[in-house]
């Protein structure tokens, strides 16, 4: 296993550069002039080339990679073109409301997509399934932005159970986090649970016709001994993959959730450096995002170790 | 499997406890204790990533100049420069100004400001601003005389010193310590202290998020009352916090819902959602609100050809281009001054072609007579800029009405700024046509005006008129020394500016802010300034 995991870091490497170098140039042969940005409406030609010679944009290409590639190496991203603030910095800001956001979507999504798609596969073609999945196509098909306004509307302005919009560091406290964190967090769950809930029944649907099951039911075991510890543990893998690729999604940004509710998280600060051609910052949230999925891919793996026992690495 | 073995060490009765403490103290809120300071938090029209006030004419970053540095003179109400920082006096030549720094001015670190602050700043301010680029050609020498005393000498008469120092946006006189002042004008600050009435906190700095401000409470503000950037700066809050918000909607349902005391822009099309709430009040701060305009570019076909600018401009009318921007009528106006409706310079001369509407049979006979041969004009449509975004849409339908060809381009606005820089034929990624918009102060005098100057590929805005003439006129408005000459020359330059299509004034509007009424003593100006403003309760 430790071999294993070993080779797939090492194999990680070659992708990260492969992303840095495309990512860089992608980003060059775009256009759009962070100097522009940066000066405003006023600035004559001669102001915004001072302003590129400022910031190294005038540099031939291949140095500007080299000079960059260098200081990767050295653990430093840079600073932001437009505000100077040290990228690690930003993203450190970012980091937290993006992780509490994707952290209590996930426990959503787990604690009712999981029951509901079990529930549907283990009473399949009756009412209850009609019910789960059209509840699924519902919270597939309506926009977020949708469904965030709509519980805006009811929780926030009609009810005033929950702020409108903004992000506490559970640092401030349970209730100001969970305040704020919760709404967006459900309105991002509809789809996750849509998703989940699906892929758990036909797994389920799949497992539940194996001979192990019927050898589990004669042995008398009961049906939740049966549907949880036999059915589900064997209808785990596809479930996991879901959610470990969504887990990664949440991480790498979701603007439009984050827009709504304001909350200023990693999808946010990705918007606005694209828009502001803000280089050095869109190319270290890339290479985290790729990082992101790397390792999540890599978890995803071993975990299936856990649950199947015939995958052996 | 050692760790499996080590795990029964984590008794679970243990972790339960903990957990359960810990929410205990969270759920009471003795995890963050704040001190329940006097804090304004306003959503600002923008996020403020750019913090250095002389490298960029951003209207945030002004703003931000406002809440932590001085200027040096202020601009009254009835647009007359006043002493802010400092007075002067003028010599009877007019060629020598003497500035006399006041007392109790001190930077945020506790040190004196002096003289030789100001002229570094002055200096720096000098090689940005295009008024005070043509106000140093002028200008012998700056120098400070003693700590609190500094001398400008002018080499030949420039009467505008004075209205260039006090005007209140485009880049105004804010004045930094002078280890920051000599940053390079090309570099961005990275040390902001000021002298202003906030300070700013850079440790709760986070760009796109939110920017603080705290109350500078040495700060000594002038006895005068205030008035617009004149006057005493009085601050009455403890703390300033500006959140960034960039869906409107979420920034409209917060100010309902109380969480934010001050919306600086509402969008026209939500106001009813927010009038009909007796806790707001929803009025415009800034009645001359922003002038929308037309840039042609001079270098490529076929707008190299003054006749074809000309039919252009007939083609084109206000009405129709507010109507799609603005759509409101309390909000919008027709106007056919330069210098913006209602400014000490405002003239109708020579802007009969646009104010008489669309005339396309008019412009198509202009077409024929100049020969146009249907080369397509670019025109550069941003898509993300919602108070830019329709003008290009109805200009280019105006345009095919009177038998151009266009071609509209949708972009991004950081694209669109890019290109409108190349000064390439459109064949290599050039361009004919584009939109954007100004507050009027920014383009209230021939001098203030980055439009108006004639410098060609050099030294003129986007677009490059090559107009030596304009420049002379220019010059003497400059050198005029009484107010009804100045009128007479910017009227004359405004004429001549039609006439040679310099630009396209298509309509001014304004934008309504909205503030709750906790909130009191909001200063009408044409920048939003937190000083004179007064909070009841948190």
């Amino acid at each position: 296993m430790l071999a294993y995991i070993a080779r797939r870091i090492l194999a990680s490497v070659p992708v990260m550069i492969v992303v840095a170098l495309f990512v860089f140039l992608l980003l060059r042969l775009t256009p759009g002039d962070p100097a522009a940005i940066i000066a405003g409406d006023m600035a004559t030609p001669a102001q915004l080339d001072q302003i590129r010679q400022s910031l190294g944009l005038n540099e031939p290409l291949v140095t500007q990679f080299v000079t960059w590639s260098g200081q990767l190496l050295s653990g430093d991203f840079g600073r932001s073109l437009i505000s100077r603030t040290p990228v690690l910095t930003l993203i450190g800001q970012r980091l937290e409301p993006t992780l509490s956001l994707a952290i209590v979507t996930m426990i959503i999504t787990l604690v009712l997509s999981i029951p509901m798609g079990v529930l549907a596969a283990w009473r399949h073609g009756s009412l209850t399934d009609s019910a789960v999945m059209a509840v699924s196509v519902l919270g597939f098909s309506i926009p977020v932005f949708v469904t965030g306004y709509i519980f805006i509307q009811i929780f926030a302005i009609d009810l005033r159970i929950f702020p409108v919009q903004g992000f506490k560091s559970i640092s401030e406290g349970f209730w100001p986090f969970f305040s704020r964190i919760f709404l967006p967090a459900l309105t991002l769950a509809t789809i996750y649970i849509a998703l989940i809930a699906r892929m758990t029944r036909a797994a389920m649907l799949d497992v539940l016709g194996e001979d192990y099951v019927r050898t589990a039911r004669a042995k008398g075991l009961s049906e939740r001994v049966v549907l949880f510890r036999h059915a589900l543990r064997n209808a785990a893998v596809p479930i996991l993959t879901v959610v470990g690729t969504g887990f990664a999604l949440m991480i790498s940004g979701v603007v439009v959730t984050e827009s709504v509710f304001n909350i200023p998280g990693l999808g946010r600060l990705t918007v606005d450096a694209i828009l502001a051609r803000d280089y050095p910052v869109i190319q270290a949230l890339i290479l985290l995002t790729s990082g992101i999925y790397v390792v999540i891919n890599l978890l995803i793996d071993i975990s299936y170790a856990f649950m199947d026992p015939r995958i052996r690495y | 499997m050692s760790f499996l073995a080590n795990a029964s060490a984590f008794r679970p009765s243990r972790l339960v406890r903990s957990a359960l403490l810990a929410s205990v103290v969270a759920l009471s809120g003795l995890a963050a204790a704040p001190v329940d300071a006097q804090e304004i938090r306003a959503v600002m029209h923008s996020g403020i990533r750019v913090l250095d006030p002389v490298i960029t004419t951003a209207h945030i970053t002004r703003n931000h100049g406002y809440m932590i540095y001085d200027t040096l003179l202020g601009m009254d109400e009835n647009l007359k420069p006043q002493p802010q920082m400092a007075s002067w006096s003028v010599s009877d030549d007019g060629l020598s100004y003497t500035f006399t720094l006041r007392e109790g001015l001190k930077w945020h670190d506790g040190a004196p400001v002096t003289s030789a602050d100001a002229v570094a700043s002055l200096k720096r301010w000098g090689q940005r601003d295009g008024g005070a680029q043509m106000m140093f050609k002028s200008v012998e020498s700056l120098e400070p005389t003693d700590d609190k005393t500094f001398v400008l000498k002018l080499s030949e008469p420039f009467s505008y010193v004075l209205e260039l120092m006090a005007k209140p946006s485009g880049l105004p006189t804010f004045i930094m310590p002078e280890r920051v002042a000599s940053t390079p004008p090309g570099e961005s600050i990275t040390d902001y202290t000021g002298s202003g009435p906030f300070k700013f906190v850079e440790a709760e700095f986070e760009p796109g998020v939110r920017a603080v401000y705290d109350k500078n409470e040495d700060y000594v503000p002038r006895d005068e009352p205030p008035s617009w950037t004149a006057g005493g700066k009085v601050v009455n809050v403890d703390r300033v916090t500006w959140v960034v918000m960039p869906d409107v909607q979420t920034a409209v349902n917060a100010i309902n819902g109380g969480e934010i005391d001050f919306l600086e822009q509402t969008p026209i099309d939500l106001l009813p959602l927010l009038q009909a709430n007796p806790d707001l009040t929803v009025e415009v701060l800034s009645p001359l609100g922003y002038q929308t305009m037309a840039r042609l570019n001079w270098l490529n076909p076929p707008f190299d050809n003054v006749k074809i600018r000309q039919a252009a401009m007939t083609a084109l009318g206000q009405e129709p281009i507010l109507a799609a921007l603005v759509g409101n009528p309390d909000y919008m106006k027709s106007c056919g001054s330069m210098y913006g409706c209602g400014t000490p310079f405002a003239t109708d001369a020579g802007s009969e072609p646009i104010m008489s509407g669309p005339q396309p049979d008019k412009a198509k006979a202009m077409l024929e007579e100049a020969g146009y041969d249907g080369t397509p004009i670019v025109l550069m449509q941003p898509t993300d800029v919602p108070s830019i975004a329709p003008q290009p849409v109805v200009a280019a339908q105006l345009l095919r009405q009177a038998g151009f060809t266009v071609d509209m381009q949708p972009m991004d606005w950081q694209t669109l700024v890019t290109r409108r820089a190349s000064q390439a034929p459109v064949a290599e990624g050039g361009w004919n046509m584009f939109f954007t918009n100004w507050i009027i102060p920014e383009v209230w005098s021939p001098i203030n005006n980055p439009m108006l100057n004639g410098g060609g590929k050099e030294a003129a805005w986007f677009g490059w008129p090559n107009d030596p003439e304009l420049d002379e006129m220019r010059t003497k408005f400059a050198q005029a020394n009484d107010e009804e000459t100045r009128k007479t020359i910017a009227a004359d330059i405004q004429a001549h500016a039609f006439e040679v299509v310099n630009y396209i004034p298509v309509g001014e509007y304004t934008i309504p802010s909205t503030s709750r009424d906790t909130l009191s003593g909001m200063l009408k100006m044409p920048v939003p300034v937190f000083w004179s403003v007064e909070k009841s309760g948190n």
